[in-house]
């Protein structure tokens, strides 16, 4: 069982994977509203998976992935945001994100997202 | 912003309901309107500066209606603060997701979001706006886009 936080400034979107991930392999140990929330929420909690949004108030995804790989350069996240440029994404994957998944996802495509993360 | 531009938002839009049985979306002609007329705003709007590459605001505005819909068919509770986060969401969005057709320099903000007709006026007197209006369900909503090429 996977430990996951999930990081979004939306109550929707943070339901909406609440809803749809796998209870089976993940575990929900904490949810975050901003970047700062997240590495508060990271230290105490622990996450090994984290979904991350990047158009936050605060500290954007991209910063607060930068910060969390610092912390802790095996855990896994999957980035999931609106912003559909391939820049973004390759950003995001060099910064330590180990996945995209572009809004609006399906149930589907975020439990597959999540599968793939965890074969990597 | 060139008539070319509009077709990105309009492709988006249509997208976006992909998920909420697209078949009941209706996206009317679009059309232009001058700012220096008050712009129209209906029960609740998410504004999202827009900086780079182009410059301006695109914002989504919502019937109540609508928005209750939407949120039922997500299984969310229905009240003010959930609406807010929808109509933030949705302007997040579809403004988000035209990156992949403008580049990662179409900077966009996090939403502003307001409940009914705003205090000033959200937009430059001196253009005009794109207005593309949608009808979900026999409910109303408009995207405005307001950009100017730099």
């Amino acid at each position: 069982m996977y430990r996951l936080m999930i990081v979004d400034d939306s109550n929707i979107i943070r339901n909406r994977i609440q809803r749809a991930y796998d209870t089976d392999h993940f575990m929900l140990v904490a949810t975050a509203k901003s970047g700062v929330d997240a590495i508060d929420k990271f230290t105490i909690h622990r996450p090994e998976v984290v979904t991350m949004d990047i158009t936050m108030p605060q500290m954007d995804g991209l910063e607060c992935i930068e910060k969390l790989m610092e912390i802790d350069p095996n855990v896994r996240i999957l980035v999931i945001s609106a912003l559909s440029d391939k820049a973004t994404g390759i950003k995001a994957l060099s910064l330590g994100a180990s996945g995209f998944l572009c809004k609006p996802f399906s149930e589907e495509q975020l439990v597959e997202a999540l599968d793939e993360l965890m074969q990597d | 912003m060139k008539e070319q531009k509009l077709q990105v938002f309009v492709d988006i839009v249509s997208q976006y309901f992909t998920q909420f049985n697209s078949e009941d979306l209706v996206i009317d002609t679009p059309y232009l309107s001058e700012n220096c007329v008050k712009p129209k705003v209906l029960d609740y709007t998410g504004v999202i500066g827009i900086s780079g590459v182009l410059k301006g605001v695109v914002y989504v505005t919502a019937s109540t209606d609508m928005l209750c819909d939407m949120l039922q068919m997500m299984k969310e509770t229905v009240n003010d603060d959930m609406m807010i986060d929808l109509v933030g969401e949705i302007a997040n969005t579809i403004s988000g997701n035209a990156r992949s057709k403008f580049g990662p320099e179409f900077h966009i903000s996090v939403p502003f979001v307001f409940k009914g007709s705003p205090a000033s006026v959200i937009l430059p007197k001196s253009e005009r706006s794109f207005i593309i209006p949608i009808n979900w369900r026999n409910h109303s909503g408009e995207i405005v886009i307001c950009l100017q090429d730099r």
